[in-house]
């Protein structure tokens, strides 16, 4: 084979460039993974395997963690437990292994639908009026348009934390505190510079022609809006929804300040799961598996218009 | 079908001005060409018609209809963009179907329509494939075929062929040709390209700075140029210019280039200024012993058929389109004559064309 030749292309990776980049993804894939599989595995240990040592990497799974994450128990005597008679349920049997009685359901499943309604009610909000407004300053002469967008964006400028006391102080006059409609509207706000900005450039993307081509044949301006604009910026909607429902899902110090009895959502929650002895890591673990659950559900079922939407911009045919 | 006229059309985006005050009429069924180049306010002119812009003053009249401030969406016409403007997210008969479906129209019939125009346009086997992966010349098609498939009253094409390669536009120029016999539509076709514009209109507006500067069929246009502008618009090589001397007497014959006399025809008004420009195309010039002006060969470009001598005299430097018999190197000193029914000569101040028997039974507008 004389005169055979490698051709090398610029753009292409090389056999080793490609290995090399696959150890380092395997790799941060693995330093990204542990915790998860950690808290994962943990929500199956029983309360004496989730804190031995050296840790157990084979354990007899449990649902344990799951039980306790769900209910409120009492310690009782063995003669009392006797008394009931025999267990009803797996779950019962579960935790009268360890001399207890379910005394009722805990607030888990509260705080869990709180975080639903909330950081999915917002999300919605947020994406809502944002797809509005970034039409609106992407399409309409907008008086101070750029004084606006910059106004909008400088409100992201500092960590949100920081106007805590402020709006603690005028939620408590305005008996939004603790109630699911303050902690939307406190998220939705949050959210909306970042979906206006994001949104915005994603309008900016799809030429005036095809509402204007919509336009002359015979569609109004709303209409060439939601059936020929709203469908090429699904993408963008998308990824915009994902950024926002992961923030209001996750967020903590806002709903530990201005949540507490009514309208608490499952970040504050969780770590307050005390149980026997100190805290009881396999339910603060179940807890945490299903809290993120949600997130990736709707991330994986978004997930191919993700992509587009994150690499917005960077590619055009 | 309709006839559109466009009366004292201003329109200004601050303190620019994109349209001056345009006034004509496009009969019904007629192909009628905006030719200019760009920036000279024919895509906004056309754009105002179609109702996407608002016209600062002046009206738009359809069929005698004013129509000024009808959405685009209560003109019933169709437009053409320049970049096609596809739906990304439906497929070729969805794109085509898009106006009958907002109209509402029953769905054997949409089938029906959609089906034939793709036939006509040649893209039937095309019909169920998204528009994104397609050619651009298909492109073209189905954006012609989106606006063709409804019966409106006027179609409105903004360059559609301005981002086709040469050889396919040349094709596709021809295909619109047809296809304008075929339906016989009223059709406004906006573009830069003078072979597009000559090669498919009956009548052509020039437009340059938002002005209107003639309106006429292309042989008029190129024949008789009604400034200075067209003349050098329309016509590759452009009309040659020389500097002449002024003070032409209504009825005069001659025009005079440094001591040399040139006919002219017949001139029908007089010209008072000191200089005068004098225009000759290419194929009016020939390259002859005795001619009265003379020059020296400047350069040769054979073109097959022809050849292009240019020559450069004091007058100026000027092009000759020669038959490829004629044997001139470059250095040679050549006299040049003019053919004296075919020049035209144009007022150095306003850049108009001197109204002369070359003029005659010009009707402008």
């Amino acid at each position: 084979m004389s005169g055979a030749s490698t051709a090398y292309s610029v753009v292409e990776a090389t056999p080793r460039g490609k290995l090399i980049a696959g150890v380092v993804v395997v790799a941060y894939a693995l330093v990204a993974l542990i915790p998860l599989v950690w808290i994962f595995s943990t929500s199956f240990k029983s309360p004496p395997d989730s804190i031995s040592y050296p840790p157990k990497v084979v354990f007899e799974p449990t649902l344990e963690g799951y039980v306790n994450l769900f209910t409120t128990r009492s310690r009782q005597t063995d003669e009392y437990i006797e008394s009931l008679g025999p267990p009803e349920t797996w779950y019962d049997e579960l935790v009268r292994e360890r001399n207890m009685v379910i005394t009722g359901p805990s607030r888990f499943a509260d705080r869990y639908w709180n975080s639903i309604v909330i950081g999915f009610g917002s999300t919605f909000l947020a994406v809502f009026l944002g797809t509005l407004t970034a039409y609106a300053f992407s399409r309409f002469k907008v008086p101070l348009k750029d004084d606006l967008l910059f106004f909008i964006l400088s409100t992201r400028m500092m960590p949100p934390v920081a106007v805590a006391i402020p709006i603690f102080l005028m939620y408590r006059e305005l008996g939004l505190s603790d109630t699911a409609a303050g902690m939307i509207l406190l998220y939705t706000a949050v959210n909306l510079s970042l979906s206006v900005w994001l949104l915005k450039g994603f309008v900016d993307e799809i030429p005036r022609e095809y509402e204007e081509a919509a336009v002359v044949d015979g569609y109004t301006r709303l209409q060439a809006f939601i059936k020929v604009v709203l469908p090429q910026m699904r993408a963008g909607i998308a990824a915009t929804a994902i950024f926002c429902l992961i923030f209001a899902w996750n967020e903590y110090a806002f709903a530990l300040l201005l949540t507490s009895g009514n309208a608490q959502t499952a970040p504050p929650f969780i770590p307050l799961i005390i149980g026997e002895g100190g805290l009881d890591w396999p339910a603060v673990a179940a807890g945490t598996t299903l809290f993120l659950l949600p997130v990736v559900i709707f991330t994986v079922m978004l997930r191919n218009q993700l992509l587009r939407g994150i690499t917005f911009g960077a590619v055009r045919r | 079908m309709a006839e559109i006229q466009i009366r004292d059309v201003r329109k200004t985006f601050g303190d620019f001005v994109a349209v001056k005050g345009s006034s004509f009429t496009i009969n019904d069924g007629e192909f009628f060409v905006m030719l200019g180049p760009s920036g000279c306010g024919k895509t906004t002119t056309l754009r105002i018609i179609a109702g996407l812009e608002l016209p600062s003053s002046g009206q738009i009249l359809l069929d005698g209809e004013d129509v000024t401030f009808n959405r685009g969406s209560e003109r019933d016409i169709a437009f053409v963009f320049q970049l096609y403007a596809l739906y990304p997210h439906m497929s070729v008969r969805r794109n085509i179907s898009f106006p009958l479906r907002v109209q509402g129209a029953p769905r054997a019939e949409i089938r029906q329509q959609t089906e034939d125009v793709a036939k006509l346009l040649r893209i039937e086997h095309l019909l169920d494939r998204g528009v994104n992966g397609l050619a651009a010349g298909d492109r073209q098609r189905v954006a012609l075929g989106r606006a063709i498939v409804r019966r409106a009253k006027a179609y409105l094409m903004d360059e559609p062929l301005g981002a086709l390669d040469a050889e396919f536009r040349e094709l596709m120029c021809e295909e619109l040709r047809l296809l304008h016999n075929r339906i016989n539509a009223t059709t406004v076709y906006v573009t830069h390209d003078q072979i597009e514009a000559m090669s498919m209109a009956d009548r052509i507006c020039i437009m340059n700075l938002g002005e209107i500067l003639q309106v006429g069929a292309p042989m008029e246009i190129y024949e008789r140029p009604a400034t200075k502008f067209v003349a050098g618009f329309v016509g590759s090589p452009a009309m040659n210019f020389l500097n002449a001397q002024g003070g032409i007497a209504p009825g005069a014959r001659e025009i005079r280039i440094n001591g040399a006399a040139l006919g002219m025809p017949e001139a029908r008004e007089g010209l008072d200024t000191q200089s005068a420009i004098l225009g000759a195309r290419p194929e009016h010039i020939q390259i002859a012993d005795d001619g009265p002006l003379r020059g020296r060969v400047f350069a040769v470009e054979y073109m097959g058929a022809r050849q292009l001598v240019t020559v450069d005299t004091d007058a100026g430097r000027l092009r000759v389109r020669a038959p490829n018999t004629t044997r001139v190197a470059y250095g040679e000193a050549v006299g040049l004559s003019f053919d004296p029914e075919r020049v035209v000569v144009f007022n150095p101040d306003t850049d108009r064309a001197l109204k002369s028997a070359l003029y005659d039974g010009d009707a402008r507008g």
